[in-house]
């Protein structure tokens, strides 16, 4: 049994260092101190300084946050109302609805870009930062969808009813009961929907225009060489989004740890899961 | 609750204009020239046509090759990465795929990024060779490298589905088929990867999906020439210019998955009739 | 009785293309206790969902105290819920459950907390206020949810076969309460059921429904012992249901006998049915009654026998303490006012 078990974790290993080590490799050389890439010289912030000096990548970060977030307030509360209105509606139109739904998380990248690029040079639209936040939030509210409404399906229909028989307003059952039930699948759209508009490049890169650059495409058009540069801000993206995941995974562990101390990990993984599946 | 149907209202309009109305301009720019110009459209086929020319039949081809073999080479590392995290306890499961899920909420750009730091002709690989005394490897910019960057990118696609259908598996189903007289080989060949077949399924779809739509990572790793289906239509876009052209192998794109995706359900809903 | 307080007049509800009430009228009293009764499907539910305010009738009125309340929304309404499968808010513990209708009328916090902490203490759960509602026991998550509609002081508590989940014995207990409750709160409860015997045990007046029309209105005993139909005979407790021909007031014949009875106003010789409960029939010797007939099987139910005779006509059942043995050739005996005439149904 011990034996079969170190033939597993050095395979798993080898895998997790395939899928780890070029992002160590350059978070490890971002640090180094001269441009080279077969040795490390000496330790040094110098490409940090770089980044935090270069107009143009601060410039990028700033879109990127800021499009990230108004794209995932935007969609969180569309996701959202749809997902309520979707459990009441007649099921046609739910089917429907939840199919055209699919068609973005199903279509290529590149076929929802070039959609929304011919969409908004049609209504002679000027692409720029309003374009790329639209496709933004295109792209994440079908996500945000598929994570609240499953939540809402399973929701009790009479909890609404209760709250409107003790006499709160349709608002105000929203508010109070409705809402804190979505709690946790609405949790999950939010991560999702933030890191994928933070993510993205496929559908920034054919949207935008005018000199607007998230990170990603401000990467992509630097990569035609090595710049150590890129490895720092890299490190930085990397390091927000581990942070993330790792907070967001690890806080409801700690919390539901002192209510249910049965409960394994987070539903917010699992969901993930169930989503990628 | 009857209260909450106009919600839906306002996601109804977006969805036609967001997602209905872009696809359907993909597929009029697909049978028409001109362009951007939609007062003298002239309806044709012959965007269709220019595909059946030996350079784009190559793109194609040479994408589907790629595609394949990187979605098997990922089915294979994938499915015994996948069954052998469920050999641990329930806890360190949870860590382990945490930590296969981890990359995927990393930008392919920038994991691809850290792939030309390993594989460049100056780049770590070759100054570890370099120390064995080995002569350096020209990586960059060779199907290798491609395949390489596709690899680790679609992993987590190909684990996270068949780790989920493997965990759903009731262990007695498994006491069960040992009990009857079958050994080890023959209760996981007859048993659990049957059992696993949605799960491969879905990784496959995933996988295969996210690798004939790409073209960061060819662009990336495989240089500028390197054309895939992903690169054609960029091409089309951002360089030449010829939008018709562009919707018209989106529309092929789109149809090859949409084939992809019903075939694997139908190969999934045999299955599930077979049981 | 005390004052009607409220009046559906020809009720109709119409579900796409299916009608699930076919009008529905009804009188309820103030401090009344009032089951609707009936199989799933029979639209009491419906009903009383009508009444709580979160479906719209189709046709016809409901007044509350003379003012039609069918178009004003649930949170306008002196009425509370007790939902069927309790829906508590799992996210708040018992106080913050039951304070929620408060809460949301804003009321003062140390008269809110008085209220709050005295309906606890009606429904006997003094010291559970931080408990999750979650981990509390179904019975204890009853007593939550009447708590929760009952500290709004309605004028009308609904309930929503708030029984149907608990174990047999827990049930038993809950009627009690219920029942004890209801008296020390004065208001009216209208409660849904398709237990008999919980409609029975608990009510002041029984509204029998069969497909979206009320059978029968009355106290229990009227119910049970004067079934109007042979629905309502066949749905409260085990009957031997008989074809007969009302011969003249007072006179029923069948199984080729005429027996008196004690019900007048048919028709001559109209085709009635005739109940006979199987407890109000004596096993008597042979030459002692009109009916013969031989004892076909016997079962002993725990406190009485029952017993299956055949007659000529058809097969009896017999509730009794005593024993007789298979075979046994023996006259079956009731007075006439154990005979309880009955309008055909021509639907079944």
């Amino acid at each position: 049994m011990m034996k079969k078990k170190i033939g597993s974790i050095l395979y798993i290993t080898v895998c997790f260092l395939f899928l780890y080590l070029p992002i160590l490799v350059t978070m490890v050389y971002s640090f180094n101190s001269s441009k080279s890439l077969t040795s490390f010289e000496s330790f040094s912030l110098r490409w940090y300084e770089n980044l935090f000096t270069s107009g143009e990548i601060m410039n990028a970060v700033y879109v990127s946050i800021t499009i990230a977030l108004l794209a995932t307030a935007i969609s969180t509360v569309l996701g959202t109302i749809t997902a309520i209105g979707l459990s009441k509606s007649r099921r046609i139109l739910k089917e429907i609805i939840i199919n055209v739904n699919n068609i973005p998380i199903m279509n290529p990248d590149i076929v929802t870009a070039i959609g929304l690029m011919i969409l908004f040079s049609s209504i002679k639209m000027e692409k720029g930062y309003l374009t790329m936040l639209l496709a933004h939030i295109a792209f994440c509210t079908p996500y945000v969808i598929t994570s609240v409404y499953p939540k809402v399906r399973n929701m009790d229909p009479n909890l609404a009813n209760a709250a409107m028989d003790l006499g709160a307003t349709p608002m105000q059952a929203l508010v109070k009961v409705i809402l804190p039930m979505l709690k946790e699948g609405i949790y999950a759209g939010v991560l999702l929907a933030f890191t994928m508009s933070f993510d993205d490049f496929v559908i920034s890169y054919f949207v935008t225009g005018n000199g607007v650059s998230n990170i990603s495409i401000i990467v992509y058009n630097m990569t035609k060489r090595t710049n150590p540069t890129i490895n720092a801000l890299s490190t930085l993206v990397i390091l927000v989004i581990v942070i993330t995941l790792v907070t967001v995974n690890v806080i409801p562990l700690i919390i539901r740890r002192k209510r249910n101390p049965e409960d394994e990990f987070t539903d917010m993984n699992r969901s993930l899961k169930e989503e990628e599946a | 609750m009857r209260h909450f149907i106009r919600l839906i209202r306002p996601y109804i309009v977006w969805a036609v204009v967001m997602i209905i109305i872009p696809l359907l301009l993909i597929v009029l720019y697909s049978v028409t020239t001109g362009g951007n110009d939609l007062v003298n459209i002239q309806f044709t086929l012959n965007n269709f046509k220019k595909m059946t020319e030996p350079i784009y039949v190559a793109v194609f081809v040479k994408s589907f090759q790629l595609g394949l073999l990187s979605v098997g080479i990922c089915l294979v590392i994938g499915y015994i990465l996948a069954y052998l995290i469920t050999i641990f306890s329930e806890k360190v499961q949870n860590l382990l795929i945490l930590f296969v899920t981890i990359p995927m909420w990393i930008n392919t750009l920038l994991r691809t990024y850290a792939w030309i730091c390993l594989l460049s002709d100056n780049g770590i690989i070759n100054s570890i060779l370099g120390v064995f005394g080995m002569e350096p490897m020209s990586m960059m910019y060779t199907d290798f490298a491609v395949i390489i960057g596709l690899v680790s990118d679609l992993l987590p696609f190909m684990v996270i589905p068949i780790h989920t259908s493997l965990c759903k598996i009731d262990q007695s189903l498994l006491e069960a088929s040992m009990d009857l007289g079958a050994n080890r080989f023959q209760t996981f060949w007859r048993v659990t990867f049957k059992l696993s077949i949605p799960g491969v399924l879905n990784g496959i779809i995933m996988t295969f999906l996210l690798s004939i739509s790409t073209f960061v990572i060819p662009k990336l790793l495989g240089g500028g020439q390197y054309m895939l289906i992903g690169n054609l239509i960029e091409n089309q876009f951002i360089s030449v210019g010829d939008w018709n052209f562009g919707s018209a192998i989106s529309v092929i794109l789109a149809f090859i998955i949409l084939i992809a995706i019903t075939s694997m359900k139908q190969i999934d809903k045999e299955e599930a009739e077979e049981e | 009785m005390s004052n009607v307080l409220i009046e559906l007049k020809g009720l109709t509800k119409n579900y796409e293309d299916q009608q699930v009430l076919k009008g529905i009228d009804l009188n309820i009293h103030e401090n009344e206790f009032l089951t609707l009764l009936g199989p799933s499907g029979c639209g009491k539910t419906t009903t009383l969902r009508i009444l709580a305010g979160f479906d719209e009738p189709s046709g016809g009125e409901v007044l509350f105290d003379g003012v039609d309340i069918s178009k004003i929304p649930p949170y306008k309404r002196e009425i509370n819920t007790v939902f069927q499968k309790y829906a508590l808010f799992p996210f708040l513990n018992v106080y913050e459950n039951v304070a929620f209708g408060l809460k949301i009328k804003k009321m003062d916090k140390s008269l809110l907390d008085h209220k709050v902490k005295k309906i606890l203490k009606l429904v006997g759960l003094e010291g559970f206020e931080k408990r999750d509602v979650t981990k509390l026991s179904g019975g204890q998550q009853q007593r939550v949810a009447i708590a929760r509609a009952l500290v709004n002081e309605p004028k009308v508590l609904l309930l929503d076969e708030p029984l149907g989940a608990l174990d047999a014995k827990l049930r038993k207990e809950m009627q009690g309460e219920l029942k004890k409750i209801q008296k020390e709160v004065g208001i009216t409860f209208i409660f849904v059921t398709h237990d008999q015997e919980e409609a029975l045990s608990m009510s002041d007046t029984v509204v029998v429904m069969h497909e979206g029309i009320i059978q029968q209105v009355g106290t229990p005993e009227d119910i049970y012992n004067e079934p109007e139909n042979r629905f309502v005979a066949n749905f409260i407790g085990e009957s031997n249901i008989v074809e007969a021909c009302m011969l003249d007031d007072l006179l029923v014949s069948f199984d080729g006998f005429e027996f008196e009875c004690v019900d007048k106003g048919f028709k001559k010789n109209e085709c009635v049915e005739v109940v006979i409960r199987p407890e109000d029939i004596d096993i008597v010797k042979p030459e002692e009654a009109k009916l013969n007939g031989t004892v076909k099987s016997i079962v002993f139910k725990g406190v009485h026998h029952e017993i299956v005779v055949e007659t000529e006509k058809r097969d009896y059942m017999i509730h009794t303490t005593d024993y007789f043995e298979v075979g046994l050739r023996v006259g079956l005996q009731f007075g006439p006012d154990d005979i309880h005439v009955m309008y055909r149904m021509d639907w079944e």
